[in-house]
């Protein structure tokens, strides 16, 4: 089984804070991560692995030259392999350009390490939150797809994997080639090894720059093969805060509260 | 592809019975402001194997029109069968605008029919509108966790596509009147469809959480402290006859399944009033919540952002606080 796990270095929005007086991100000193969603990824083709340990993992991340320590900690953690798609044509991308760059690219890559039976996504991004990504990678290699996967077990006939839905689980077969989005399950993804993470760090990632891509439609990517725009940013206004009760006892503030209440008639 | 019509279609998502999903109606809100602003017909879009409530529906909740694809492929959900087929429907009549509910569904489907018909997909909207000086949506959607609001438009391609989070609009009022109806023909091949449902899997321990319906939602965060302390929260709320809310940190904590959460990984919320009981408020429980009509706070952190954005907050110790609320109400409640 050869199995493409597809990664996205975030910033850890947890940490993002607001700047009061002029009201936009403070982006410095917030630390880069692998986003989560895409370590459950790996998590689910790492458990593929364990049960059929002829499986290769190959991680590929689009993004700037600092995306290699993501992907070098998923080479730490379970990935083979790993290759980085950067380059400045691909820059200003919306959510249909970047996954047409990155089916370019996951072709490209197959070149070298034969085809995909499987790519494995997070379900969105903690940064951008769109969701989109992995779908439309779907969709232009013409694979089938399930997204909010929790787990994903190799079968004779494909893939069974059960996927998180609202009220119920579902538990689905999918054939190969695939693609799968996971969300988070109720396990923890595993540590690196000291013996993987050393051998991480002396990795070469080879990179895959728009040199590399003579064929790539170049009205389809960057900000002018980008069909959305964005128009503008703001934070989030801030209500004003109402009543605020602090009696002497919390008893008090309780009854207190609950009179406020009726006379408002909010509760009756 | 360039539209031939100003119509804006809202698709309306159906049950295994025939009835609605309730955001698909909650579309048509929004979805008849932007359709009279642009001289359009508000257009639901309904596939199912049982579609008639769905359809019936629909009138009542304003769509002038309906489109309907009644096939025993459209049940249970397939990517393959609902992208076919929306895809075949956008192409014979391009719409301008074309509204899904943000359901799991409707974020698999959003994606892949936006792809295939190489247009915008703006995801997860919670405000809409349509921009006076260019004429195109104007999609709004948190980002960063909450924490950066970006409004995003789709000049050049259409129809323009959105998904909207469930909770964030109210349905419009019933005007008791009826769509005119066009029944489509669209046959999926089955072996098309490259998925197969075997089984749903219902835990017992898991039982539905209608947090998106609730009028009242008691909740509960990190300061709640254990899964017993939730024992205070569910008394409160059934005292009100309410439902059991939590922020990530408790869920994250195993103290209460995560069919509770409210917020940017959760459920999005707007009941008629919102108890939050030890939850400090990070912007990714705000987004969720905020829409609320009444807010209360308890935090015994004075300086707990929950209080900025709270109508009434109570600075204390919610295991003193909660009982004592309680036996106030059930004490009014028996006089």
């Amino acid at each position: 089984m050869n199995i493409l796990v597809c990664v996205k270095q975030v910033p850890d929005t947890t940490e993002i804070k607001i700047d009061p007086v002029t009201n936009t991100l403070i982006r410095s000193g917030v630390p880069s991560i692998v986003n989560p969603f895409d370590s459950y990824a790996l998590e689910a083709a790492a458990r593929i692995r364990d049960s059929h340990p002829d499986t290769k993992i190959i991680a590929l991340s689009m993004g700037p030259e600092q995306a290699k320590a993501a992907l070098k900690e998923c080479l730490a953690i379970a990935a083979d392999k790993a290759y980085l798609v950067s380059g400045r044509a691909f820059g200003g991308s919306d959510t249909l350009a970047t996954s047409y760059i990155l089916s370019c690219a996951i072709q490209k890559v197959e070149e070298k390490e034969g085809k995909f039976d499987a790519i494995f996504c997070g379900k969105q991004a903690i940064d951008g939150d769109t969701a989109q990504v992995g779908p439309e990678i779907a969709e232009h290699l013409g694979l089938p797809q399930i997204t909010y996967a929790l787990e994903a077990k190799l079968t004779e006939n494909g893939l069974e994997v059960i996927k998180e839905g609202e009220d119920e689980n579902q538990r689905l077969s999918i054939s190969l080639p695939c693609l799968l989005t996971f969300t988070k399950p109720a396990f923890d993804p595993r540590y690196p090894t000291l013996k993987r993470k050393l051998a991480a760090n002396r990795a070469e990632i080879p990179v895959l720059g728009e040199d590399d891509f003579p064929e790539i439609d170049k009205s389809r990517i960057g900000l002018k093969g980008s069909p959305t725009r964005v128009k503008s940013t703001f934070v989030p206004p801030k209500k004003q805060g109402g009543v605020k009760i602090q009696e002497e006892s919390d008893k008090a503030s309780a009854q207190r509260l609950f009179s406020l209440l009726s006379e408002a008639h909010i509760i009756e | 592809m360039t539209a031939k019509t100003n119509d804006l279609w809202v698709l309306i998502e159906t049950q295994e019975d025939g009835s609605p999903k309730k955001v698909g109606l909650e579309l048509l809100n929004p979805g008849r402001r932007l359709a009279d602003k642009q001289n359009g017909a508000l257009v639901g879009i309904i596939l199912g194997k049982n579609t008639k409530e769905a359809v019936r529906e629909a009138g009542n909740y304003g769509a002038d029109q309906v489109i309907v694809l009644e096939d025993e492929a459209f049940w249970p959900y397939s990517t393959d069968a609902y992208t076919a087929a929306l895809n075949y429907l956008v192409e014979k009549y391009a719409p301008s605008i074309l509204m899904i509910g943000a359901t799991p569904n409707g974020r698999d489907l959003g994606p892949r029919l936006s792809c295939r018909l190489k247009t915008g997909l703006t995801a997860d909207c919670t405000a809409l509108d349509i921009d006076e000086e260019t004429g195109h949506v104007a999609w709004t959607r948190p980002a960063f966790g909450g924490n950066l609001m970006a409004t995003i438009m789709c000049p050049d391609s259409r129809p323009q596509i959105g998904t909207i989070r469930p909770g964030v609009f109210k349905k419009p009022a019933p005007s008791g009147k009826t769509a005119q109806i066009i029944h489509e023909q669209f046959n999926i091949d089955p072996a098309s469809v490259r998925t197969r449902l075997i089984e749903t899997i219902r835990e017992t321990a898991r039982e539905v959480v209608d947090l998106e319906n609730a009028e009242i939602i008691v909740s509960g965060g990190r300061g709640v402290g254990s899964a017993e302390g939730f024992a205070l929260i569910q008394e409160l709320s059934d005292t009100l006859g309410g439902t059991v809310g939590a922020s990530r940190a408790a869920v994250d904590a195993g103290w209460i399944s995560h069919s509770h959460q409210v917020g940017q990984t959760g459920k999005t919320v707007g009941p008629r009033l919102y108890i939050a009981c030890g939850i400090s408020g990070a912007i990714q429980h705000l987004a969720g919540m905020s829409g609320s009509d009444v807010i209360i706070a308890i935090n015994k952190d004075a300086d707990a952002p929950i209080f900025d954005i709270a109508d009434y907050g109570i600075v204390g110790n919610l295991f003193e606080v909660l009982p004592a609320l309680t036996k106030e109400i059930k004490a009014a409640r028996e006089s």
